[in-house]
Order: C-alpha cells, then sequence, then structure tokens
C-alpha cells in the first residue's frame, strides 16, 4: 500500500482518530480527563511513547519475529516492548529531570495498559505499512489522541457547573461529547481515508 | 459469599461496564455486527475465565513487584491462544476484528478482575468470577449490537427483518452511536438500579 506519509499522518489526527473512531484507549481517557493539566501531561506522554514504540516495534517485528517465524508470539512480544520502554523511560526522567518526572510520571504506569498503544503497533503490522508510514502512523495518532483528550477536559470543565441527570454524571456525559465530537471529526472526511 | 453470589455480583451488581467503566473500547468497537460481538464476548469470556483460574492458582508465587508484567503474560498466551482459534476456525470474523482480538490483552476487565479479585481468591471462585464478568460484558455488547445492526443495517444476526420500508441509519454504523448507545445504556441501567433499591 503505496500512501503519501504526509496524508497518513494528517488522516491519523482528523479521519481516522485513534480514539474517535477506532475507540482506543477510552479507559484513560475516561478517567483522567478531569482536567486540562494532568490530560495535557497524559497526552504528551501517549504522544511520546506511541511513536517511540511504534518505531521500536516495527524492528521486531519486521528482523525478529518474520525471519525466525513465531509470528503469532506478537502480542506478547509488543506488549513486552512497550512495557519496558514505559519503565526505562520513567527512570530516565527521574533521573534527568524530577520538574517533569513530577508532571509526567504518575501517567507513565497507565500508559503501558492504554490499549491505543498495542492497538497503533497492530494496525501497522495488519495494514503492511513501511517504516516511514509507521511512524508518521504512530506519532499522528498520537496527536490526534492528545488532541481528543485535551478537548474533552476543556469541554468536561464547562460542563462541571451545569444541571445533569444522575444517571448521566460522569462516564455518561463524556460519552456522549465523545460521540458529539466524533460527528464532527466525521466533517474531516473530506481529507483522506485510511482503512 | 457463596459462588452463585459471586456469579451474580460480577455479572449484573458490579458489572465491568456499566459499574466500572472497564473494557470500553472494544465494547465500542466491534459493535456494529451481533456476529462479531457474540464472538468477542465469548473470547472475552474464555480469557477471563483462565487467566483469573491461573492467577489465581500462582497467586502466592507471584512475586508483587513484578506481577503487573506476569498477569499480562498470562492474558496474553491465552488471548493468543483465542486468536489462533478464530483464524483457523473463523477467518472472516477474524478478519473483520481486526486488531481486536489482540486487543483483548490490554481490555482493562481482566487486569481489573485478576486484581481485584483472582489475586485474594481461590482459583475456583474466581474462575467463575471471571465467567460472571465475561459475560456481563458479552451482554452489554450483544445489547449495544441489536440496536446498531437493527437500525444500520436493518438485519438481526445477518437475516434481514426489516424490509424494504427501512431507511437505513448510516449513522447507527459509524462511530459516534457506539458512544451514543453506550451513555444511553448506562443511564437506563442507573435508573433501573436505583428504582431496585427504592423498593
Amino acid at each position: 500500500m503505496e500512501l503519501n506519509v504526509f496524508i497518513l499522518f494528517m488522516a491519523a489526527i482528523f479521519t481516522s482518530n485513534i480514539l474517535l473512531t477506532n475507540f482506543l484507549g477510552m479507559c484513560s481517557y475516561l478517567s483522567v480527563s478531569r482536567q486540562i493539566e494532568s490530560s495535557l501531561g497524559l497526552g504528551f506522554a501517549v504522544f511520546f511513547v506511541m511513536t517511540c514504540t511504534t518505531a521500536l516495534n516495527y524492528f521486531v517485528y519486521y528482523f525478529v519475529l518474520v525471519p525466525l517465524d513465531i509470528v503469532y508470539l506478537q502480542y506478547i512480544i509488543f506488549i513486552i516492548v512497550i512495557a519496558a520502554f514505559v519503565q526505562l523511560t520513567e527512570m530516565v526522567i527521574e533521573r534527568l529531570s524530577p520538574v517533569l518526572y513530577y508532571s509526567l510520571g504518575i501517567f507513565l504506569p497507565l500508559i503501558t495498559v492504554n490499549c491505543a498503544i498495542l492497538g497503533v503497533s497492530l494496525f501497522m503490522v495488519i495494514r503492511n505499512y513501511s517504516f516511514i508510514q509507521s511512524v508518521a502512523f504512530g506519532a499522528g495518532s498520537g496527536i490526534g489522541w492528545l488532541l481528543a483528550i485535551l478537548a474533552l477536559a476543556g469541554i468536561r470543565q464547562k460542563v462541571n457547573d451545569t444541571f445533569v441527570p444522575a444517571g448521566l454524571r460522569g462516564a455518561g456525559l463524556s460519552l456522549i461529547i465523545t460521540g458529539i465530537m466524533a460527528l464532527g471529526f466525521i466533517g474531516f472526511s473530506g481529507i483522506a481515508v485510511i482503512q | 459469599m457463596t459462588k452463585k453470589q459471586i456469579f451474580i455480583n460480577s455479572l449484573y451488581h458490579e458489572n465491568a461496564v456499566w459499574r466500572q467503566i472497564l473494557g470500553i473500547c472494544s465494547a465500542l468497537a466491534v459493535t456494529n455486527q451481533l456476529m462479531n460481538s457474540l464472538v468477542m464476548g465469548l473470547g472475552v469470556v474464555f480469557t477471563l475465565a483462565f487467566s483469573c483460574f491461573t492467577i489465581s492458582l500462582l497467586r502466592n508465587y507471584i512475586p508483587a513487584r513484578i506481577r503487573m508484567m506476569v498477569q499480562v503474560l498470562i492474558i496474553a498466551s491465552y488471548v493468543i491462544i483465542v486468536d489462533l482459534f478464530l483464524k483457523a476456525f473463523l477467518p472472516d470474523i477474524s478478519k473483520a476484528l481486526g486488531p481486536y482480538v489482540g486487543l483483548i490483552i490490554t481490555n482493562c476487565i481482566i487486569m481489573g478482575r485478576a486484581e481485584a479479585f483472582a489475586m485474594k481468591n481461590t482459583p475456583l471462585n474466581s474462575a467463575i468470577d471471571g465467567i460472571g464478568a465475561g459475560l456481563g460484558y458479552a451482554f452489554v455488547l450483544l445489547i449495544i449490537a441489536f440496536f446498531r445492526e437493527l437500525f444500520g443495517f436493518g438485519t438481526f444476526f445477518g437475516f434481514q427483518i426489516l424490509g424494504q420500508w427501512w431507511t437505513k441509519w448510516s449513522i447507527m454504523v459509524m462511530a459516534p452511536s457506539a458512544f451514543f448507545m453506550l451513555a444511553l445504556l448506562m443511564w437506563f441501567v442507573y435508573n433501573v438500579q436505583l428504582k431496585n433499591k427504592k423498593d
């Protein structure tokens, strides 16, 4: 599949947003979106980890798993790569920048179980992306996720003071807001749609 | 708690999706068709039951510091079994589900049950709890998928029920409707459970 890298990047942010059209990373999206600061922190952490692990998993998949013919182990290997990378990042950040560690560090363990990260790696394999395409797709998806959680956090802060039926408070309302956001993002689908 | 209470509790009262807001990702992604949801639900039941059982068997041997990693590896092995099974026997559905089968690994329901229940209880009880939670999840998938498939395609498990007069709601096939349906379901269940509490 030959796809212009830039188009793929933009499509990953807008038309095929990892959260709004593929529903990945919903758990932390719903639970951390109370404040803009914390969602910005988590969003950046996801963006960083997603871009790096997609590149790493590309090498692991095509240079280790395929030659050894153990592709069926991809789930285990991918999750180990992600967990190890997150652990490593946590240690590096702790040493180099304590300030960054305190603002970002608490989100890092959450990321290991964020399905968006694993999902991007799996999409990369299923859609046969080249290396450059994979990185563009990973980075675009990360930015798309950041955009979505930031938008939700902003809206939730405004909605906090309004009257909401008891049954919809919390997750229910967030889901409806997300649904309306997803409707809005369908408007972008003229750019390019990636399957 | 008796075994029956454990089962009912994790199936209904503490249902993973509407009470604990876990495992939403795949609950939304695969629900545009009933068949996909059914297969996905059964896959999750299988994975939950066996991983909870195994984790509970090993609970006294797993070192506390790396328990997350061990749990993920156990879960991943069962997910691989599900994935290979689907690829071999139901290749069409396996293709339709795409990466979501692999994403059962990061489905928070499984980690949640393993952490909250299987690490503290006997293997048999944990397996029952796992089956309950898995069936509760499958139940939610099927409800959402029923409405989305009915309004979106006019079909039920692929059989045409609504005739030519029915204008298909293409929004039901697309992403946003999944969010709306799940929110409505949560609202509905909240009110039912509230009413039961008052009685």
